[in-house]
């Protein structure tokens, strides 16, 4: 079996010394973590080791040693070696060279075999795979399939793979922690050697975090604490907002800012992404809401639109006149049933009246209503978005209201309809054993069902047209209020965070390795090198997406139409709590 | 070691396969795709603008002739980006893994790493595409959570039938050690086209 040596490109020029790190046996890979040097004290050694097995419950130890020579090996430099493998004992040792200036590297692993067979040691073939330690230790694997065993953080370290590499080299932070400046008793070589790595603003921010955090938890709970109180649970209060959006949108905000202002630490990597995205994604609503309400109040946008909000919804009710004066004539040349037509378009004639009446009612104080819902822009773009969303609602309730008319008295005639015809067959509807059972009526309940069943047929394309074009209606407000909410979601659901993590910093989220061959010349070791592969656009979305407030129709195309033919009503957005219909 | 052979893939596009072997455990396979052809690329080019000249002469629009040109550099430039495929790199690694790049005529490479512990077995597939029969290399993964089941990755090397005889005997006759050894299946029948691959579920 071909033996494998991960060894960090920052040790590549360190001097000679002493190989510290973790020996994977089910891979039969060696992960070099650090490098030694000399002089150094043997029980000193150990003690660093075994403080950094505690620390990361990963099991560290000397492997073997490195070589960074001259042209000549000395003679007693390799005897010094070779009495070190009898004081630090592992198997494999390893034994590392590299000559000084040029490319030329040679790698030995050799076991020894138990004293009694008297056969010399085995050497195995090495591999070395070089790594850039610093990127392997901030990237975080994504497997393909979330595996039961591989938790991170878990009792031990894992020993799948390569997670067991990026595993060993995360825990071992404790090994990292030493820098050349540090007056030691142990002088180590890894990434860090050269100076701890560490930024003002981030330690700032953390120290900042503590009280700022506070403040806001303790702001926030007063807020929830204040929503939830008595007065609210009246009825028919929850019943209007349950039907708003905007209360949905306000509370789903509500539970994301306390969840990131809490003072627990994330105790995950993916619940730390969480906190980051949801702040990302709080941060930009707010900006994009802030340039909404400066770009509204530049323009007067405001009072432009109020002063075109009533002759729109005036022009909205006179275009529904008309369409209704033209369903009481002939539309599109199909006659209808004059008595009928005449009573219903009255009936919504009359609707519309009251609507304008009422519109009219209300036009003195639009201007000021609209000025105070443009403030609560500054709450976040998706906040004015549910606003929008809910004006459009209440703008064109009475289209709703038609829809609903025309929909029941569909509905009932369809029912009508059903019943007669199977009576018109001879047969009736058993409630008892729910299906259609042969029924002998009498001569009355014939002729009466049958004159019942004639005129409803014959009524039945008036009920049908009015029916049609008010679904119509309702379902092209539907659309607009659909694309209002898919923009609201994508801004609730989209992990900025991480998205921004993978176009600027995209060994941070690893899909995997991937390996290049470094240039191989006949008689030396194999050396590869091992590159952090980035997880794709597609997978980073779908892994980090953000729970959204979800109100997403539940109906697939086939359950509409059927629900469509037989005039039931059409709920397209049902909120968390509701129950099924 | 380097060696270089010639194969035509179902289309009749000509395809280079080169091996070469680092080391008796670590063996690369590179597989380079017939190049864009300037006619193919003309007649698209022509096609298009014909049609954006008519629609003009009907219309009146000059927005219709900058839409067709828009239309043919970003058609273009998403082609060499996300389709087309300059050559394909099979690297095995003994006792690592397998490592599949595609490097694409625009310059990107994708590359996909399979480990050597997820890897059930390697197999020849047969598929029926229209009238014939093609083979096609694929590499048999093991779910992670039933030991049993299967989970399938197909490499693009593809073949037509009459050249498989001279194909096999190139194929490493020593499995290198570690690799698990080769077998035959035959496939459902589906219609594969050049540039397919299938993602590992799960």
């Amino acid at each position: 079996m071909v033996l494998k040596a991960f060894f960090p490109t920052c040790c590549a020029s360190a001097d000679s010394g002493l190989l510290v790190g973790r020996w994977v046996p089910e891979q039969s890979s060696a992960v070099v973590l650090a490098v030694v040097h000399f002089p150094f004290i043997p029980i000193h050694v150990k003690e660093l080791l075994a403080q950094v097995r505690q620390a990361g419950r990963v099991g560290v130890a000397v492997l073997g040693t490195w070589c960074h020579r001259q042209q000549e090996p000395e003679e007693s430099l390799g005897h010094f070696l070779e009495g070190l493998r009898t004081i630090f004992s592992h198997k494999p040792w390893f034994q590392l060279c590299r000559e000084r200036g040029s490319n030329l590297w040679s790698c030995k692993a050799t076991r020894w075999q138990k004293p009694a067979s008297a056969s010399a040691p085995s050497e195995d073939q090495v591999m070395l795979i070089f790594y850039d330690q610093r990127k392997v230790l901030l990237s975080q694997l994504h497997p393909p399939a979330a595996l039961p065993d591989c938790q991170a953080g878990g009792a031990t370290a894992s020993t799948r793979g390569l997670a067991a590499i990026f595993d060993t080299v995360a825990r071992s932070e404790a090994l990292f922690r030493s820098d050349r400046f540090n007056e030691g008793l142990v002088q180590l070589s890894h990434w860090q050697s050269e100076g701890v790595e560490a930024s003002i603003l981030v330690e700032l921010a953390k120290w900042a975090s503590g009280p700022v955090c506070l403040l806001l938890a303790s702001l926030l709970s007063l807020i929830s604490a204040a929503s939830s109180c008595r007065v609210f649970k009246l009825w028919p209060l929850p019943f209007i907002w349950s039907k708003l959006s905007t209360w949905e949108q306000l509370t789903h905000r509500l539970e994301q800012l306390t969840f990131i202002f809490s003072t627990q630490k994330a105790e995950n990597p993916s619940q730390l992404m969480r906190k980051a995205n949801t702040l990302v994604s709080v941060l930009l609503d707010v900006t994009l809401g802030l340039a909404l309400l400066s770009w509204l109040h530049r323009k007067d946008c405001i009072g432009q639109l109020a002063d075109t909000l009533v002759p729109v919804a005036d022009q909205v009710a006179e275009e529904l006149q008309h369409l209704l004066q033209w369903l009481m004539g002939a539309p599109a040349g199909l006659k209808m049933n004059r008595a009928l037509d005449q009573v219903l378009g009255r009936f919504f004639l009359y609707h519309i009246h009251l609507w304008i009446s009422y519109i009219h009612l209300m036009s003195p104080f639009v201007e000021r209503i609209l000025w105070h819902v443009g403030l609560s822009a500054c709450l976040g773009l998706t906040v004015a978005l549910s606003i929008l969303s809910d004006i459009i609602a209440l703008l064109t309730f009475h289209i709703y209201c038609f829809y609903v008319y025309g929909a029941r008295l569909y509905c009932l005639k369809i029912c009508g309809l059903s019943s007669l015809w199977r009576l018109f067959r001879g047969k009736k509807w058993n409630v008892l054993r729910q299906r259609v059972d042969s029924c002998s009526y009498d001569l009355d309940q014939l002729f009466i069902g049958t004159l019942l069943f004639t005129i409803l047929v014959f009524l039945l394309p008036t009920t049908a047209l009015y029916y049609l074009v008010f679904t119509l209606l309702r379902l092209l407000v539907v659309t607009v209020q659909g694309v209002i909410h898919l923009l609201m979601d994508l801004i609730n659901s989209l992990p900025l965070y991480a998205l921004g993590l993978r176009l600027c910093r995209p060994y941070r989220l690893a899909a995997g390795a991937k390996f290049r061959i470094l240039e191989h010349k006949a008689g030396e070791p194999l050396r590869l090198l091992m590159q952090i592969n980035p997880l794709p656009y597609n997978r980073v979305v779908h892994t980090y997406r953000l729970p959204s407030c979800g109100c997403h129709p539940k109906h697939s195309w086939g359950s509409l139409c059927r629900k469509l033919f037989f005039g039931e009503l059409i709920y397209p957005w049902r909120q968390r709590g509701d129950k099924q219909d | 070691m380097e060696e270089e052979m010639s194969f035509s893939d179902i289309y009749g596009g000509r395809l280079a396969l080169q091996r070469r072997c680092y080391s008796p455990s670590c063996r690369e396979f590179c597989l380079s795709c017939p190049r864009l052809s300037l006619r193919s690329l003309t007649a698209v080019t022509c096609t298009v603008w014909l049609v954006a000249y008519g629609l003009f002469a009907l219309c009146e629009n000059s927005m219709i002739l900058s839409a067709a040109i828009f239309i043919t550099l970003f058609g273009l430039l998403a082609y060499l980006h996300f389709v087309k495929i300059d050559q394909e790199t099979l690297l095995i690694i003994d006792s690592l893994g397998i490592q599949m790049t595609s490097s694409y005529a625009s310059g990107k490479e994708s590359t996909t790493f399979i480990e050597m512990g997820d890897v059930k077995d390697i197999i020849i597939n047969e598929a029926i595409y229209m009238q014939k029969v093609i083979y096609y290399l694929c590499i048999l993964l093991n779910d992670p959570l039933e030991p049993h089941r299967i989970s399938q990755v197909v490499p693009v090397f593809q073949l037509e039938r009459g050249r498989q005889s001279d194909r096999l005997p190139h194929v490493p006759d020593r499995d290198p050690p570690g690799m698990p050894t080769r077998g035959r299946c035959s496939a459902h029948p589906g219609p594969h086209s050049v540039a397919t691959r299938a993602h590992s579920s799960a």
